[in-house]
This record gives C-alpha cells, sequence and structure tokens, in this order.
C-alpha cells in the first residue's frame, strides 16, 4: 500500500485581503484590495518566485502566508495544516520570515548571538546550553564569525545583518521560509552572497521558499515556479523555465522585456505599456490589466478572464480563451 | 568630440573620509557617460562636486575641473548658481531634494527658467512647461501644474524632474541614479525618454547608476568607481567585452543574468565589502578583496593603457586576463 503523498509545503486556496483606508476625518473609506482571490501551491523543496510592480500586493501576500495578517478570506494551509488554528509556537517552527531591510527587523540594542536566539527562547522549553549550541551552529552555517555574534546590528554591514536575519530566521529549522524582497537593499556584490547562501541552505535543509522580488533577473536565478502578480491577482503562474522562454500573458511579457541585462548594444526596450499606473484603490473593471494591455480588445474592459490551465500552470487572459476554443480538445 | 566637462585628478575629503581620491572623466556633447559602482564609492560625491553642491565641511580638489572650456574652481557661488539650473542641470538621487513639497509643479517649473531669463513672462513660462511635460510623456500636462509633489506617483515625479532639468536647455545634464525607485517597466520608460532627449538636443549626460544593466543599455562610455577611484574606463562596447580590472569582472560576474548563469551553479561573488579608506591610504583599496592581489598592490597602483580609449589603474599587465584564460584551456 502507497502512503499518501506528501501535502504541499504551502498552499493558499482564494486568499484575500481588503484594507479600509480612512482619507481623512469626513470622507468615507476607501477598500484597497492588496490580494484579490489567489490560489496556489508550492511542493516541498520549491522555490516559488513571486514579482510584480510596487503595490501589487506582494508583501501582503507573504504576510497573510506568515500568519501575520488575517485574511479577509480564503485560507493558507503549511504542511497540510491550516494556519488560522496553529498556535504561534507551533507555526515559528514551520514557517519563518526574512525581510528586505534587515536594519529595521533587528532589534539594535541586542547583540547578534541574542538576536538569532530569541525565537529558540519564545518555544518556552529549549534548555539553555542547547540554545548556545544551536545559536554557534547557525551563525557558523551562515558565515558570521563567532566574535560578530558578539556584537550590535549597528556594527555590521548590509549584508551581515541579512546573515543575521538568515540565521534567526532558520535556527528552528522551519520548513518554510518567505523572503520578500531579501536582497533589494544590498549591493550586487553582497547580493550574490546571500543568494549563493540562501541556495546553499535550500540544498542542505530541504527547505521551501516563497520568494519575492521585483528584480526579475534575481528570480529567475532562484524560483523554480514563477506568479506574476498585478493588482492584487496571480495573472501568470508556469515553471520558472517555461516562464521565461516563453512568457504568456501580455503583462509578463512587458515584465520580461523590461528587464535591461548586461549586453551591450541591445539599447532599452519600447515596452509598450501606456502612463496609467495601476491604482489598487481603484481596479479597473473587466481584465484588470486592459488600460495598460497592447494587446486589449472590446470584451476585455467588460469582462473579467478566468484563469486558463496551462502545461505548467494558468494564464489570465481572453488571449488565451479564445487560443484555448482554437486548439483541438486534448485526448 | 570636444569635452563639455572635464574632471581630473579630484579630491574629496569629508574629515576623515576620503570620499572621492583622484577621479577624473569626460563628458562629450551628445554622449552618454555612465559612473557604475557600489554604494559608498563616491558616485554622488563626484557629481556634487562638479555641480559645487558639496554639503558645508567638504574639502575639494582638482587638478581640472572645466565646463565648456571654462574652470569651474575659480568661479564665485555667484557664478556657479548661474551655471546651475541652466546651463548644466541636475536630478538628484532623492527627488524630494530637487521638489519643493509646498509649491505646485508649475510654480517650481516657470521659477527655474524666470530666475535666468528674467524677461520671461509668466505666461511664456507656463507654456514651456506644458511643452516639457508632454515631451516627458505626461498626459494632461495642465492638470499636473496645479498639483503639488506628494500627490504624483513615483514615476511621475521623476518625469516631473526631468522636465524641470531640461526648462533652460542645459548642454549638461548630470541624472543620479535617477530610475532606481522606480518599477522596471516604468524604468525602461524614463530611459527611452532620455536616449530620445539626447538625441534631439544633443545633451551630455553623466548618468549615475549601480546598475550593470542599465549601463550596458545606454552608454557610450562607463567610468567603474571603486572607494573614491575611477578603476576602469572605457567604452561600453569595450568594457563589456574586455574587462580588465579584476573588480570589473567581479561586479559583472555577480550579476544574474537569464538564460546565462545556470540556476544550479552559485554566482560569482566578491567577498568582504567596499572598505573606508581614511585620507593617505596608498596602494590598490581593492586589494583586501582581490583574489590576484601582490605585494605590489600595496605601494602606487599603476594606470594602464588596456586599449583606444580604454584604461585601467591595476599592477596586472593589460593582458593578464587572456594570458590566464590561455593557461586554463
Ligand atoms: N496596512 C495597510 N493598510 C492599508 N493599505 C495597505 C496596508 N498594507 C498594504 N496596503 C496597500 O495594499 C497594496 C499592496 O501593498 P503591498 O505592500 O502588498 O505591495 P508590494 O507588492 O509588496 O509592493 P512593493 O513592491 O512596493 O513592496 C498597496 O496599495 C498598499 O498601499
Ligand atoms: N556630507 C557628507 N559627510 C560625510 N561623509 C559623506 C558625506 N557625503 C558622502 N559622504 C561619504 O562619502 C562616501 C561616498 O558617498 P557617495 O554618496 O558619493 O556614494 P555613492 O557612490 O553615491 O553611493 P550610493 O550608491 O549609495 O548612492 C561615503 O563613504 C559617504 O559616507
Ligand atoms: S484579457 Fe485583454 S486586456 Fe487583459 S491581458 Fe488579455 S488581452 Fe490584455
Ligand atoms: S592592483 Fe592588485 S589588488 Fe588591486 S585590483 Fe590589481 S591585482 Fe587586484
Ligand atoms: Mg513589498
Ligand atoms: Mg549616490
Amino acid at each position: 500500500m502507497n502512503a499518501a503523498p506528501p501535502p504541499p509545503a504551502i498552499e493558499v486556496r482564494d486568499l484575500r485581503r481588503v484594507f479600509r483606508v480612512r482619507q481623512g476625518l469626513f470622507a468615507p473609506p476607501r477598500e484597497v484590495v492588496a490580494v484579490d482571490g489567489v490560489s496556489f501551491r508550492v511542493p516541498a523543496g520549491g522555490v516559488l518566485g513571486v514579482v510584480g510592480e510596487s503595490g501589487c500586493g506582494k508583501s501582503t501576500l507573504a504576510r497573510l502566508i506568515l500568519g501575520l495578517l488575517e485574511p479577509t478570506a480564503g485560507e493558507v494551509l503549511v504542511e497540510g495544516r491550516r494556519l488560522a488554528t496553529m498556535d504561534r509556537r507551533a507555526r515559528a517552527r514551520l514557517i519563518q520570515p526574512v525581510f528586505q531591510d534587515p536594519f529595521a527587523s533587528l532589534n539594535p540594542r541586542r547583540r547578534v548571538r541574542d538576536i538569532v536566539a530569541m525565537p529558540l527562547v519564545a518555544q518556552g522549553d529549549v534548555p539553555r546550553e542547547e540554545i548556545a549550541r544551536r545559536v554557534a551552529e547557525m551563525l557558523e552555517r551562515v558565515g558570521l564569525s563567532r566574535e560578530q555574534g558578539e556584537r550590535f546590528p549597528a556594527q555590521l554591514s548590509g549584508g551581515q545583518r541579512q546573515r543575521v536575519a538568515i540565521a534567526r530566521a532558520l535556527v528552528l529549522r522551519p520548513r518554510v521560509v518567505v523572503c520578500d524582497e531579501p536582497t533589494s537593499a544590498l549591493d550586487v556584490s553582497v547580493q550574490a552572497q546571500i543568494l549563493n547562501l540562501l541556495a546553499e541552505l535550500r540544498r542542505d535543509l530541504g527547505l521551501t521558499y516563497l520568494f519575492i522580488s521585483h528584480n526579475l533577473a534575481v528570480v529567475e536565478h532562484v524560483a523554480t515556479e514563477v506568479a506574476v502578480m498585478y493588482l492584487g491577482r496571480i495573472v501568470e503562474r508556469a515553471e520558472a523555465e517555461a516562464l521565461f522562454a516563453a512568457p504568456r500573458h501580455p503583462y509578463t511579457r512587458a515584465l520580461l522585456a523590461s528587464v535591461l541585462t548586461p549586453e551591450p548594444g541591445l539599447g532599452v526596450p519600447d515596452v509598450g505599456l501606456g502612463d496609467a499606473l495601476p491604482d489598487p484603490a481603484n481596479i479597473p473593471p473587466g481584465c484588470r490589466f486592459h488600460p495598460r494591455c497592447p494587446l486589449a480588445f472590446a470584451r476585455c474592459p467588460v469582462e473579467a478572464p478566468r484563469p486558463v490551465p496551462t502545461a505548467t500552470g494558468i494564464v489570465e487572459c481572453h488571449l488565451e480563451d479564445a487560443a484555448a476554443a482554437a486548439r483541438p480538445a486534448a485526448a | 568630440m570636444s569635452a563639455l566637462l572635464e574632471v581630473a585628478g579630484l579630491h574629496v575629503r569629508f574629515g576623515e573620509v576620503a570620499a572621492v581620491r583622484g577621479a577624473s572623466l569626460t563628458v562629450a556633447r551628445g554622449e552618454t557617460h555612465c559612473l557604475v559602482g557600489e554604494s559608498g564609492c563616491g558616485k554622488s560625491v563626484t557629481a556634487l562636486a562638479v555641480m559645487g553642491l558639496l554639503a558645508r565641511g567638504a574639502r575639494r580638489e582638482a587638478e581640472r575641473l572645466a565646463f565648456a572650456g571654462e574652470d569651474l574652481r575659480g568661479l564665485s557661488d555667484r557664478a556657479m548658481s548661474r551655471l546651475r539650473g541652466d546651463r548644466m542641470a541636475m536630478i538628484f538621487q532623492e527627488p524630494m531634494t530637487s521638489l519643493n513639497p509646498s509649491y505646485t509643479v508649475g510654480s517650481q517649473m516657470t521659477e527655474v527658467l524666470r530666475r535666468h531669463r528674467p524677461g520671461t513672462t509668466r505666461a511664456r513660462a507656463l507654456d514651456r512647461a506644458v511643452e516639457l511635460l508632454g515631451r516627458v510623456g505626461i498626459t494632461a500636462p495642465a492638470m499636473r501644474l496645479g498639483q503639488y509633489p506628494h500627490q504624483l506617483s513615483g514615476g511621475l515625479r521623476q518625469r516631473v524632474m526631468i522636465a524641470m532639468a531640461l526648462m533652460c536647455e542645459p548642454e549638461l545634464l548630470i541624472a543620479d541614479e535617477p530610475t532606481t525607485a522606480l518599477d522596471v517597466t516604468v524604468q525602461a520608460q524614463i530611459l527611452r525618454l532620455l536616449a530620445g532627449l539626447q538625441r534631439d538636443l544633443g545633451l551630455a549626460i553623466l548618468l549615475i547608476t549601480h546598475d550593470l544593466g542599465i549601463v550596458a543599455r545606454v552608454a557610450h562610455r562607463v567610468s567603474v568607481m571603486y572607494a573614491g577611484e575611477v578603476v576602469e574606463s572605457a567604452p561600453t562596447a569595450a568594457l563589456f567585452a574586455a574587462p580588465r580590472h579584476p573588480y570589473t569582472r567581479g561586479l559583472l560576474a555577480c550579476v544574474p543574468v537569464p538564460g546565462k548563469v545556470r540556476r544550479d551553479q552559485p554566482l560569482g561573488s566578491i567577498p568582504g565589502v567596499v572598505p573606508r579608506i581614511p585620507p593617505g591610504f596608498a596602494g590598490c583599496a581593492f586589494r583586501d578583496r582581490c583574489a590576484h592581489a601582490r605585494p605590489e598592490c600595496a605601494a602606487a597602483v599603476p594606470r594602464r593603457a588596456a586599449g583606444p580609449e580604454h584604461e585601467f589603474r591595476c599592477t596586472l599587465a593589460p593582458d593578464w586576463a587572456t594570458r590566464a584564460e590561455a593557461a586554463l584551456a
């Protein structure tokens, strides 16, 4: 008899989060739909890269998955267990964050070794000698010396601080790590050090990552699967190689066209998007991308496209409906 | 090509920090010269030194600092402020340094023009502002004139800054990280815009960035800065085809390039971080991170020619990399 297949490391179902933003004393509050009906699964050991423009809901999605924000609707499961019903300590053993600005997320008045020890201390039942042993082991693992463990965050460089944040995230040996722009504040030489470290840790510890970045070249390098967000929805999801080789959604194509690789002579491409920048408080009717889409047609402003399954994911665009209808039915 | 901006042997010091240490570069009319390097290597300070906008307490020295053949070193503050915003303009790294939050876009744009061209009527200045806002791709420009900077998105603000910098038809535009805070799609739009303006107006542009992708796509010429020095300078094609300085080579290896670096392979990386350099420091500032460092790297480092208009600062011979590769093959 076969054992049941392992549950996905991360599963989100119809996740939605609305913020009410007050605009002034008397104005009625506006609703900002930051995440709007998002569903996906990440298999254990996978890396789901999430890309999209500023304000499209990437960090909100990260915080929902970490349990730092309550969903307005929908649910999050980590290793098959519902996040909403789990207690804090159990959750901390399962899933941990690494954020963009390590300086803001590290307590400036604590020594590095105490910062890394915090999650263990918060568990409440780990003996002191074991805490000391595991912190020392973790610091070494992320490439920090014993001497650096005695310092305060302000005495470290940006890259070293990000190593501290990674050590703190991994000290409980979680299964899933949510990285929200983990290298965006770093220089490229340091970014490369951190990306290499994250790749090595994933391989050695069997971790699953949700990896958010606005840098598509970075995502291409680390992700096994990629989700493209636009105004709160995933408009395309596919295996990384397929997505970069053959992007299907018009927005994905524009994003890829905007990547300026260090290849001289190619010039700056015309990405073909209009000036109508997206506003999450004012989501256009029909396809939310239609005011900027170079391929929009009559149906786009009136009818919202549904996700159409593809070989390795989904695409949400009316052109895909038409393409699917034109294809002979699959056997 | 005649050089519009000439900088040679520029030094800037803030107390015990030597921020720029003998940097040299030239920008010709109609040319985009990119100054690239990691955080803290002295790019902004170099630009501010040219514009005469260094913070109080900074010490600036240069062997040559000239704009259109005129020596900037001896200019009075008044003469310098007459040049600034008129014949040479700058877009700052932080948009809110050049945009005043309490004035509308329209009043700030017209003020620049009327300060430098006293006879200009308000109506003519407004016409010019509308024309330029349209030119930088802003729809409904007349409506934008009445708005305040905080009412604009990052991308619009950046366009307003570019339009404002162009009000007096400058000959030189210094743009310090003009697209760093923007989304990639907006970044591409703004860089195309700058390239188009340069073609149409014959502008000389000194573009500061830490992004080698931008450099490859927009520069005619590149200077790589490290710890206050220009360590390599070359025409763009030559720099990317045959980088000579170990730092330039290291930087290029760090950049993930879709389709080039295999995902299961680690990226190239440079160990350590950019050091702080005290005044009086001797030798190559890269030596504690360089895989090729040798004892002579602690002494004065020569400037070597690697090809036409291609120079680098290193103790290694110009053909070291090709010889090293041949030895491996
Ligand atoms: N706590 C909050 N209250 C009100 N609105 C919020 C809140 N958090 C996020 N938002 C709004 O939700 C939208 C999505 O924000 P989010 O931070 O998730 O975007 P993002 O994709 O991470 O952007 P960036 O790339 O700039 O980090 C934005 O319009 C944002 O202003
Ligand atoms: N007003 C100042 N007082 C003292 N030190 C300064 C001042 N301005 C800059 N510096 C120092 O000069 C050095 C160069 O700074 P600069 O701003 O030119 O770097 P940069 O190359 O523009 O970096 P970034 O990419 O982060 O903008 C840094 O070490 C910085 O700390
Ligand atoms: S549905 Fe229409 S507007 Fe939306 S992406 Fe597809 S073609 Fe463009
Ligand atoms: S001078 Fe020496 S240390 Fe500096 S880059 Fe050249 S080989 Fe490396
Ligand atoms: Mg975010
Ligand atoms: Mg700067």
